[in-house]
Parts: structure tokens; C-alpha cells; sequence
């Protein structure tokens, strides 16, 4: 009973880090498409979705078979259910690969001679470091790596902030171009949200491994005790 | 553990030994809450059922057993030696794993120790009878059968007849020492059902090898492990996140 339980979370586990890798890669992609304006990778990342969707139901579809079958208590339920719970993030956070992609299609049309972009590098860098770093936290049950990321999403939101204020002042300024700023701060938006996400899946983790719910900005702090 | 919960029974120290001074139990110590239902889990020969049994004293049917520390019932040290043990089963009542249904009539088996403790006219004892049948979930299915031999009952039948008998004599504690194990799931479903019902009335303290009825049915649990009371919680706790990686291994299956 035990050794079957064992090959199910391990199979769980292998499928998840798999979907975990098409995630990154896509929004992987999906940044370089801001930087490059690359219609074919944004097209890629739009295509490869619908295998990344059809991941996600297979991987709920075999937590909730192992739930039944094996009704799983303490660390074991706890582990199912964060695969359940990061299953769902990672497909967001796809998802919001895909939105970016779908924003950047019309970044190309935008004339060279308007300099003032707005300035994404800082924002990818963090999301890419928080992605990363998240799923790394899971698979290695690290609570000290799963805490740096949450640290880190204040600073996005920020980043996301500052990005808004420069966007609405060029909207202002160049209304004629307002199609493509509001573009502009939808990526900025799905940015932050990757980073959100990615928060969730580091909450789960620390649920995962103290047992304790640390959502809606309860203190990270107090689980450390 | 929240103290919002009258404490039933209180347990302090208690060790127990069976012949010739092997022990079986070590150093046990815990608040039993009033009106809850306390599950007490741990692989075979821990200490379970012989914790149990001290709580009404039935060990003392073996010669050589015997029990120290305390073991406080509404404040009564019940391990003095002037207790009143007809009182103390009364108050205390035990259902076993085998239903143990007396070789008399379904209305007998519980009339029985109604006249045993009460002096009752006959239609006061009928009264108790029936009313310990529909508290037990039995009227419905025995009430045309009550001068049938409480052994053609079937074995789920028998074991609430048992419960019955002992609500009978109005008793505060009810002992419960895997009651299902011996009868089938739908069965089981009727008496963890009455279990749940049963608790506005009783404390009940229940030992059971099945761990998914101990989560289903128990507000506590406590995991014996040697004769030692190795972590004792809200099941809840117990079953998400146990503090002791002993209690997580063993409820897990990795062993036992």
C-alpha cells in the first residue's frame, strides 16, 4: 500500500516538474518577445498553451484519484494537496505568458521614433529569479528559498507602480499612441501577476512543509517560531 | 488544546502492569473532554484497550493486573480503593469489539441491567427499554422482535443492542473498544453515525485500528505508541499536521 502510494507521488511530482519546465520556458519566451517584438516566438508560446492547459487537468485528474484511493493524511495530504494547488498556479502563470505575447504583437507597430519606452528589463529579471526560484522551493521543500520570493514580490508591485505612473503620463502626452500604451500597461499588469502567482506557489510550500496557512499577508515571520 | 471543554476524565501518571510486574503502560497522562468524542490510535499491542479498561476498572477481573497513578472522573480518583465498582460501571459503560448480546431476548439484554441498578415498576422499565432502543437507532428495526433472542440479531444489530444496554442504565462515560471492527461498512456507517449523535449526551472514548474513522467520528485523538501517549490533539491536527514524527509516520502507514 505504502510502496504504491510512493510511485504515485513520485509520478505526481515528475509530471508536475515537467509542466513546472513548459511554464518557465513559456514565459521564458514570452519575455523575450517584449524585449525582441518577435512575432514567431510570441506565436509559439500562443500554440504550446493548449498542451500546458491539457497537463494541468491530467495532473488534478490523477491528485484527485490518489485523494480517493489512498485518502492520504498529515505531510502526504498536505503534499497532494500543494501539487493540486501549484498545478493551477503554473497554469495561470502560462496563461499570462500567453496575454503577454498577445499584448506584444502590437509593441512591433509601434514607430521608433517615439524613444521613450516604458523600461520592462528590471520587472522580467525579478519575474524570471521569483518563477524559478519558486519552483525550486517546492521541489526541494526549501522554506528559506520559498520565504525570499515573497520578500521579493513588494518589489515587483513596485517596479509595477512606477511602470503604471510612466505610462499614464506618456498616454497623456501622446494619446495618439493609446492602443499601444494600453498594451504596455497590460504587460506590466501580467508581469506583476506572474509574480503573484508565483508568491501563491511559495505560500503553498511553507503550508507544505509548517503545516501553517501564511495567505493574505499573515505574518511570514511567525512560521519561522 | 482549548480549555473551552469541561474536563471528564483526568488522567495522571497512570502505569499499568500486567503479571508478574511487565508493564504495559507508562507515565499516561491527559484531560479527556466532556460531550467529545476521544479516538485512541496506535499499531497493535501499544497499550490501547488496556488504557481503556482502567477507566472502569474491568482489568480487575484478571488476578495480578493492576494499575498506579490517577485516574480522576469528575474529581473521583476511581483507583481508590473505596470506590463503588457497580456505580462506577454504571456511570462507565463499555462496548467491546465482538458484540457480547446475553443469550435472552432482545428486551431482556436491556431490561437486564436496568434491574440491576433500579428498583423499576414494569411499565417504567418498558419505558427505558424503548427509549434506550431509539437512542441507540434499534427501535425502528427491532420493535416487532423484542421477544426474539438478542442473538438472531445481525452482527451491526447486535453491537447497537450492546450500546443500547449500556445507555440503558444512564451511564456518562461510554467506552468503546473498536466497536466495527467485526461488522461491515454500511453497519459500521450506522454506528459511527450514532456515535456523532450519541456524544450531546456522553463523553465517549473510542480505541480503533481505523484511522479514517478516528478523523471521521473523533474531536480528539490520541496516538499510543509502547504504552506511551506519544502526541494527543484536536484530530484535526492530529491528521494535517501532527507535531510528532512518530504520530505522522504511523498515521501515513509507513509502519504498524
Amino acid at each position: 500500500m505504502r510502496e504504491h502510494f510512493e510511485i504515485e507521488i513520485a509520478n505526481l511530482r515528475r509530471r508536475l516538474a515537467l509542466l513546472a519546465q513548459s511554464t518557465e520556458n513559456a514565459v521564458r519566451a514570452a519575455m523575450t518577445a517584449i524585449e525582441t517584438q518577435d512575432l514567431e516566438i510570441a506565436k509559439k508560446i500562443i500554440d504550446n498553451d493548449d498542451l500546458i492547459d491539457k497537463e494541468e487537468v491530467v495532473i488534478e485528474e490523477e491528485c484527485l484519484k490518489v485523494l480517493a484511493l489512498y485518502q492520504p493524511v498529515a505531510g502526504d495530504l498536505r503534499y497532494i494537496v500543494t501539487i493540486l494547488k501549484i498545478d493551477n498556479e503554473l497554469e495561470r502563470i502560462a496563461d499570462l505568458a500567453v496575454n503577454i505575447a498577445k499584448n506584444t504583437k502590437n509593441f512591433s507597430e509601434m514607430p521608433k521614433s517615439l524613444a521613450k519606452r516604458v523600461e520592462f528589463s528590471e520587472s522580467i529579471n525579478l519575474v524570471l529569479t521569483m518563477l524559478k526560484n519558486s519552483i525550486d522551493a517546492f521541489m526541494c521543500r526549501d522554506v528559506a528559498l520559498a520565504e525570499s520570493v515573497i520578500a521579493l514580490d513588494e518589489t515587483l508591485d513596485e517596479l509595477h507602480r512606477s511602470n503604471r505612473k510612466m505610462t499614464q503620463k506618456l498616454l497623456q502626452k501622446h494619446s495618439r499612441y493609446a492602443l499601444y500604451y494600453v498594451d504596455v500597461l497590460f504587460v506590466s499588469r501580467h508581469l506583476e501577476r506572474i509574480g503573484d502567482s508565483c508568491t501563491n506557489i511559495c505560500e503553498d510550500v511553507i503550508y507544505l512543509e509548517k503545516g501553517k496557512i501564511v495567505r493574505h499577508n499573515s505574518n511570514v515571520e511567525s512560521v519561522k517560531e | 488544546m482549548p480549555d473551552k471543554n469541561k474536563v471528564k476524565i483526568s488522567v495522571e501518571k497512570l502505569n499499568f502492569f500486567y503479571e508478574n510486574n511487565h508493564q504495559a503502560l507508562f507515565d499516561n497522562s491527559l484531560d479527556i473532554f466532556a460531550n467529545q468524542v476521544t479516538a485512541v490510535i496506535g499499531p497493535s499491542g501499544c497499550g490501547k484497550s488496556t488504557h481503556l479498561r482502567v477507566y472502569n476498572r474491568i482489568f480487575e477481573l484478571h488476578r495480578g493486573h493492576y494499575a498506579t497513578g490517577k485516574v480522576f472522573i469528575d474529581g473521583q480518583n476511581i483507583l481508590d480503593e473505596d470506590v463503588d465498582l457497580l456505580e462506577l460501571r454504571r456511570k462507565v459503560g463499555m462496548i467491546f469489539q465482538k458484540p457480547t448480546p446475553f443469550p435472552m431476548s432482545v428486551f431482556d439484554n436491556i431490561a437486564y441491567p436496568i434491574k440491576l441498578h433500579y428498583k423499576l415498576s414494569k411499565s417504567e422499565i418498558e419505558g427505558r427499554v424503548e427509549s434506550a432502543l431509539k437512542k441507540a437507532s434499534l427501535w425502528n428495526e427491532v420493535s416487532d422482535k423484542l421477544k426474539k433472542s438478542g442473538l438472531a440479531l445481525s452482527g451491526g444489530q447486535q453491537q447497537r443492542l450492546c450500546i443500547a444496554r449500556a445507555i440503558a442504565v444512564q451511564p456518562e462515560i461510554l467506552l468503546m473498544d473498536e466497536p466495527t471492527s467485526a461488522i461491515d461498512p454500511v453497519a459500521t456507517a450506522k454506528i459511527e453515525d450514532l456515535i456523532t449523535e450519541l456524544r450531546e449526551h456522553y463523553t465517549i472514548v473510542i480505541v480503533t485500528h481505523n484511522m479514517q474513522q478516528a478523523s471521521r467520528i473523533s474531536d480528539y485523538t490520541a496516538f499510543f505508541f509502547k504504552g506511551e501517549i506519544i502526541e494527543y490533539d484536536t484530530t484535526g491536527k492530529i491528521f494535517t499536521n501532527p507535531s510528532q514524527r512518530k504520530t505522522e509516520e504511523y498515521i501515513t502507514g509507513r509502519f504498524g
